[in-house]
């Protein structure tokens, strides 16, 4: 992806600030920036702007109070409202429903060097008719792409009826649809609750949270979790509202296996050691919804695309390196929210002020160097407390002795474990690189993205060695961020 | 209440959102203006409406936000559209596909 003729900017408009996603980060960055003085285009794939984390109801069709569910929502209404003055007064054009699937890097020697985004509709139809342009240009670019659940295979879990848990939460919030009516939620980390109680909330009948790592960990930092009380009262509330549905908080149990034949019908859990081998069978439990989530991987495809270096987070989630201006290693390139770590919406937000601070005044503009280091100390301040939260909530060490050699790891091309673990040990690959050359896992629609993690661990399991960002890298490396036409890739960037 | 929140939405307490109905290979489901595809179906107790390539195995929405590409189906005539994001419409035809007929025949294999 490096050397593309770049004519094709000819007519695409140019903008001082392009900002990819509408997230907690995104947004934060976008009006930040418009409001310094840049002209800014805010590209997003979603319907609306929110991203994951305030996601609602189609404003268009409202269904009652769209806070409902929701943390921050203030917080979000305000960047809105911002949002659209901005709009109105010509500061930002945004353009929804749009996904960048190629990012255009400039020539040598450009100054400044911009880069050009090559959009594409993020479903048939979805630009309702209007004639949006393919292609912004922008003599800065804020990715702020956000991520998607983390997953690990189990046995069975690629029967309908389990979800990400992301996933259940977004039809719960964006559709008020409850994905079942029985559900259990199960994997590890903070996120687990509100799915829990959102679920609960909304009638389902929640047999129980299984956590498989336990919330003593979160004694080894008490500091960091001390440093951002907003977060020690959201837990509080969700442990009360725990209480009142009467959901069982089952700690170091895992669902390791689920059972049904055309759709969920029951799981069976275990009980754990601190390494995440089964210690005894905790049960079977019959549900019709099964949620998971094991964390968030951070997409890493736009920054990756740029050249910009990446890095093994705490979690061992890929991330972009950035400095404490969030800027990335490559010129004109900027990263805010999940991508440069996974750490919730609050530290996004700030990043993504920071990044439009930064971003006008890298153009000139005069910024307040006092909002400056504010955002600096309260991006800090959130970074230790998500490193707090990750050491807490680690993927257990041991989750693939839970697979059977039958059970799918990749669900888009149906590799088992058996063959993830033959192209190591009777084709001696030893990367994740290789296993995904020679068993295709992470070959399908998806790209990797659902299973490229776990294939990741696993190569680097059977080799006797912990993870590294080149594990993680090839999943990160794709020709384009986003399925496209031929049509589109013969009018794209190569051929103009 | 801070202000901010009094300002950018509708009235959402006093507007109803329209209902439909869309078609799910010949069945007619209810719906609301603003459910993606894959809400509609959810709400209507439909888990499943394509199998795998291989091993024909039932799949329907996994991620919920278009990351996976397991719930894939057929719109007005149109194959592979993800279910969790193309908001349903008034008489939108949605089938599914089964048996190995499945999307990944007709297109697809981006990255082979
Ligand atoms: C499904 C899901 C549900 C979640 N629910 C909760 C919750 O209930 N509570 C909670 O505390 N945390 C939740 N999280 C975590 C939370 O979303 C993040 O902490 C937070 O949203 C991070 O903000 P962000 O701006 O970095 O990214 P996001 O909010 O993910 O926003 C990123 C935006 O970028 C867009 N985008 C990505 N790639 C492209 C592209 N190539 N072209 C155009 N646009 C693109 C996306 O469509 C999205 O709108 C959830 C995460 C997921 C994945
Ligand atoms: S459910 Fe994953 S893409 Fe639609």
């Amino acid at each position: 992806m490096t050397e593309h003729p770049r004519d094709i900017t000819a007519t695409s408009p140019r903008y001082d600030v392009a900002v990819v996603g509408a997230g907690p980060a995104g947004l934060a960055a976008a009006v930040t920036a418009a409001e310094a003085g840049c002209r800014v285009v805010l590209v997003d794939a979603g319907q609306q702007p929110g991203g994951q984390y305030w996601r609602h109801p189609d404003e268009t069709a409202p269904r009652g109070d769209e806070s409902l569910g929701h943390h921050d929502w203030s917080t979000f209404a305000g960047l809105r409202t911002r949002l659209h003055g901005l709009v109105r007064r010509q500061r930002i054009t945004y353009l929804p429903r749009r996904q960048v699937w190629f990012v255009q890097r400039p020539s040598t020697g450009d100054e400044p060097p911009a880069h050009t985004l090559h959009l594409t509709t993020a479903y048939a139809g979805a630009d309702g008719g209007d004639d949006g342009p393919d292609a912004v240009t922008g003599d800065a670019v804020i990715l702020c792409p956000g991520g998607y659940d983390r997953q690990l295979p189990i046995p069975g879990w690629d029967l309908p009826g389990v979800m990400a848990a992301g996933g259940v939460q977004a039809l719960l919030k964006g559709h008020r649809t409850v994905a079942g009516r029985r559900a259990i939620v199960a994997g590890t980390g903070p996120f687990l609750l509100p799915v829990a109680t959102g679920l609960a909330q909304a009638g389902a009948d929640v047999v129980a949270v299984c956590e498989a790592g336990s919330i003593t960990g979160w004694s080894r930092d008490p500091l960091a979790a001390a440093a951002v009380p907003g977060k020690g009262r959201e837990a509080l509330e969700y442990a009360t509202a725990l209480i009142r549905h009467r959901i069982p908080y089952r700690q170091r149990t895992a669902i390791t296996a689920i059972r049904g034949t055309d759709t969920v019908q029951s799981v069976e859990l275990s009980r754990l050691d601190r390494e995440g081998r089964i210690r005894k069978q905790a049960g079977t439990v019959d549900v019709d919804l099964v949620a998971l989530g094991w964390g968030f991987t951070p997409s890493l495809e736009l920054v990756t695309a740029t050249g910009a270096a990446t890095r093994k987070d705490i979690d061992d989630s890929l991330v972009a390196v950035v400095d404490e201006e969030q800027r990335a290693t490559v010129p004109g390139i900027y990263v805010a929210g999940e991508a440069t770590g996974v750490g919730g919406a609050v530290l996004a937000v700030a990043e993504g002020e920071l990044a439009g601070l930064i971003t006008a005044r890298d153009q000139r503009a005069a910024v307040s160097q006092e909002s400056v280091r504010a955002l600096q100390k309260r991006i800090t301040r959130h970074r230790r407390f998500a490193a707090a939260m990750h050491t807490a909530h680690p993927v257990p060490r041991h989750w693939h002795d839970w697979l059977h050699p039958e059970t799918t790891v990749c669900r888009c091309e149906e590799v088992s474990y058996q063959q993830v673990c033959g192209a190591r040990d009777d084709l001696g690959a030893g990367d994740a690189r290789t296993v995904k050359l020679m068993a295709r896992p992470g070959m399908g629609w998806c790209q990797g993205r659902v299973c490229g993690f776990a294939s990741a661990k696993l190569a680097a399991a059977r080799e006797g060695r912990a993870l590294t960002a080149d594990d993680l890298r090839p999943t990160a490396k794709q020709p384009f961020a986003a399925p496209i036409s031929l049509e589109q890739l013969a009018e794209g960037p190569q051929h103009e | 209440m801070s202000p901010a929140q009094q300002h950018g939405t509708p009235d959402a307490a006093t507007t109803e959102p329209e209902r439909f109905e869309v078609v799910f290979d010949g069945r007619p489901l209810p719906a609301i203006a603003g459910q993606s595809v894959g809400s509609v179906l959810t709400d209507a107790g439909i888990r499943s409406w394509r199998t795998t390539r291989t091993q024909l195995r039932p799949r329907g929405l996994f991620c919920g936000i278009g990351v996976c590409y397991e719930c894939l189906i057929t719109v007005d005539g149109e194959p592979n559209q993800r279910a969790c994001l193309v908001p349903a419409r008034p008489g939108m035809a949605l089938s599914s596909t089964v048996l190995g007929n499945g999307p990944f025949d007709t297109a697809g294999e981006t990255d082979d």
